[in-house]
């Protein structure tokens, strides 16, 4: 079994949801008398799901090696916009936007701070003029 | 006599100024987001998709099209100058046409291009006309069963040619179904995989999923390298632009077979604009007397497999409109957004709408007249796009995002869902699960349990009804032929080659 394989861990994951599709679904009925219940669909796609996963957790096919070099400026970048959408709500979308685009500008992309605060800030008002003003359209 | 009356019906509604005006926009944006590396069609239509709900649907669909098609053109381009196809149908370009770049031929190389992609986009929407109407008519006979089976057919036709690992991409359409499965059972009322979250009881907006999947993953993925390739210099002047005359006659067979055969790859549901341009260039190049010059910058190298990517437009939106059934990432998008505009793709679509259906397909030529120009003397202008600082390009495409999905739901709760769906989408591509199958999977996903569960209450519970209906049982065969595939090594050679070359 290879333990490290990017697709041991993938199928162990999506073997995981199957069995609670397949756990889930028998809850529900699976044949009424007008026919399928709402266990039916999801029953039998979990079932597919946990031996396909469970297929891909064993195989002893080679894997294709996966690149992760880089991968942590996606992570980053990634964390950025989950932060920026976490605080919309208390600072608004103009800020949490412009600061999102320092950051992938001015940390992501290493360019001077006041070209990233340029970009930041012209990204900003592009969006207020654009939506708000030039098409009513309500941000966050 | 139908068709005519249907086209000039048509041509009356493209040719009005509103709608001249998003079909410019859409051929525009196409165009750019064709041009630019890792800006895809599917990510673009997802990411403006919400924005339409301000706009008639008519001028919507003509919009989104437009960008489907134009992007095909604009590909080309980062394909004959970078060396780096702009989308994924482009990718066999780049052979000859960055071949003939280096020898100083980009003009050539570029104007073929426009003019093949021309032709056989023309071609592909004849097709369109021709074969949507009759095929729509013939499937007026399907009932629930022969349409669980044609979307079985559908997605294992996705799965056969999304992905290296056919158990990957089925396991990607499984999550689709499952992500579809989310929210009120319409049958019984019962909430299902809802984790007591309110807001999922409504189920999940395909339009969060897609825009996630495709736009955020795309980001994220290409953040990864922070170099930007440099492009070739573009010749100034129509006519550094314009082929020869004897580079237009050796093209001749490739307008030709690459606009049939784009057609009718694009009819296959799965198959798409890569395959087409693959097996377009191979015909090329083995009915070519100089065969051994393919690679080296050969004209014909470069006609074929664009015209063939063109006319393959037309060919995909012959299932996507008269049987429901989109074949791919893009075309998917198109059918959600018929959906959540109210109209429902099948067999009564055309005859229910035909302005619709008609307006689309007199825009369809109205455009690629548009892209022509577009494409021929202002390509130079076009690839300044390519010295666009991808630093600035970034934060504009996750802002759209976030105020698009905004703008349809007006829902923070969607916008955190934006972010894991976003991930899920990059992790998808690290880990080499296609996504296509996934958004399939997803957009398909209700109605095919909704006509098994249809079809099992004609049959009172007996699964027999799929397979003693003959259209069905044929349909069904074919999709378990399919998905045995990799239990037959040489046809699965053959099937990982096509894909490997379509990755490279």
């Amino acid at each position: 079994m290879r333990l490290r394989s990017p697709d041991f861990w993938s199928g162990l994951a999506l073997a995981a949801l199957g069995g609670y599709i397949v756990y889930t679904a028998r809850g529900w009925e699976y044949l009424g008398q007008d026919g399928p219940g709402p266990g039916f669909f999801p029953l039998w796609y979990g079932i597919a799901m946990l031996t396909l996963s469970l297929l891909l957790v064993f195989s002893k096919k080679e894997n294709q090696k996966i690149e992760w070099k880089g991968a942590g400026r996606a992570f980053a970048t990634w964390g950025a916009f989950a932060v920026s959408v976490a605080v919309l709500k208390i600072v608004g979308f103009l800020i949490s936007f412009a600061v999102l685009s320092f950051f992938i500008v001015a940390v992501m992309y290493r360019r001077p701070p006041a070209v990233a605060a340029l970009v930041a800030l012209g990204v900003a008002a592009g969006f207020y003029v654009v939506f708000p003003l030039a098409l009513g359209v309500a941000l966050p | 006599m139908e068709i005519f009356g249907g086209l000039l019906q048509g041509f009356a509604l493209a040719l009005q100024p509103v709608n001249l005006f998003w079909c410019f926009v859409g051929v525009f944006l196409g165009t750019i987001v064709g041009i630019m590396p890792g800006l895809g069609p599917p990510a673009t239509i997802a990411m403006l998709l919400p924005l339409t709900f301000l706009m008639s649907p008519a001028s919507a669909m003509i919009m989104l099209a437009g960008i489907y098609y134009g992007a095909k053109y604009g590909g080309s381009t980062t394909s004959i100058l970078l060396n780096v196809p702009g989308e994924s149908a482009s990718v066999v370009t780049c052979l000859d046409g960055y071949a003939m770049a280096r020898k100083g031929r980009a003009g050539a190389a570029l104007g073929i291009a426009a003019i093949a992609s021309f032709v056989a986009g023309t071609v592909g929407v004849l097709g369109l006309m021709l074969v949507a109407p009759p095929l729509a008519r013939f499937a007026l006979a399907f009932s629930a069963p022969e349409y669980f089976a044609l979307m079985a057919l559908g997605l294992a036709m996705v799965v056969l040619l999304a992905g290296r690992s056919m158990v990957k991409a089925l396991l990607a359409t499984l999550v689709g179904l499952w992500i579809a499965g989310i929210g009120t059972d319409l049958f019984t009322s019962t909430s299902r995989f809802t984790f007591g979250q309110m807001e999922l009881l409504s189920g999940i907006d395909f339009v969060v999923v897609a825009i996630g999947i495709f736009a955020i993953g795309e980001v994220l993925a290409n953040l990864e390298a922070r170099e930007e390739p440099q492009a070739l210099p573009v010749p100034k002047g129509l006519r550094n632009l314009l082929p020869t005359l004897q580079d237009l006659r050796d093209c001749r067979f490739a307008f030709a077979q690459g606009s049939i055969i784009g057609f009718l790859v694009g009819v296959l549901p799965g198959a798409g604009s890569t395959i087409a341009s693959f097996i377009s260039y191979g015909v090329e190049k083995a009915f070519s007397r100089r065969r051994e010059q393919f690679g080296t910058g050969v004209i014909e190298g470069v006609a074929a497999p664009e015209g063939a990517n063109n006319s393959e437009t037309g060919g995909a939106l012959v299932p996507l409109l008269t049987l429901g059934i989109p074949g791919s990432g893009t075309t998917a998008i198109l059918l959600a957004a018929l959906v959540l505009w109210g109209f429902k793709p099948g067999p009564l679509f055309i005859a229910e709408n035909p302005n619709l259906f008609w307006g689309l397909v007199a825009s369809m030529y109205i455009g690629n007249v548009m892209l022509l120009i577009l494409n021929l003397p202002l390509v130079p202008v076009f690839a300044q796009v390519l010295r666009a600082p991808v630093y600035v390009l970034y934060p504009l495409i996750l802002g759209v995002s976030i105020v698009g999905i905004y703008a349809s739901s007006g829902s923070l709760f969607d916008l955190l869902l934006l972010v894991g769906f976003g991930l899920l989408g990059y992790l998808m591509r690290k880990l080499d699960y296609p996504s296509a199958p996934l958004i399939l999977g997803l957009v398909l996903g209700g109605a095919m349990e909704r006509a098994l569960r249809q079809s099992l209450m004609m049959s009172e519970g007996s699964l027999s009804i799929l397979v003693s209906r003959p259209i069905s049982a044929l349909m069904l065969s074919f999709a378990l032929l399919i998905l045995l595939i990799p239990l037959f090594s040489r046809l699965n050679t053959w099937r990982v080659r096509a894909l490997e070359q379509k990755d490279s």
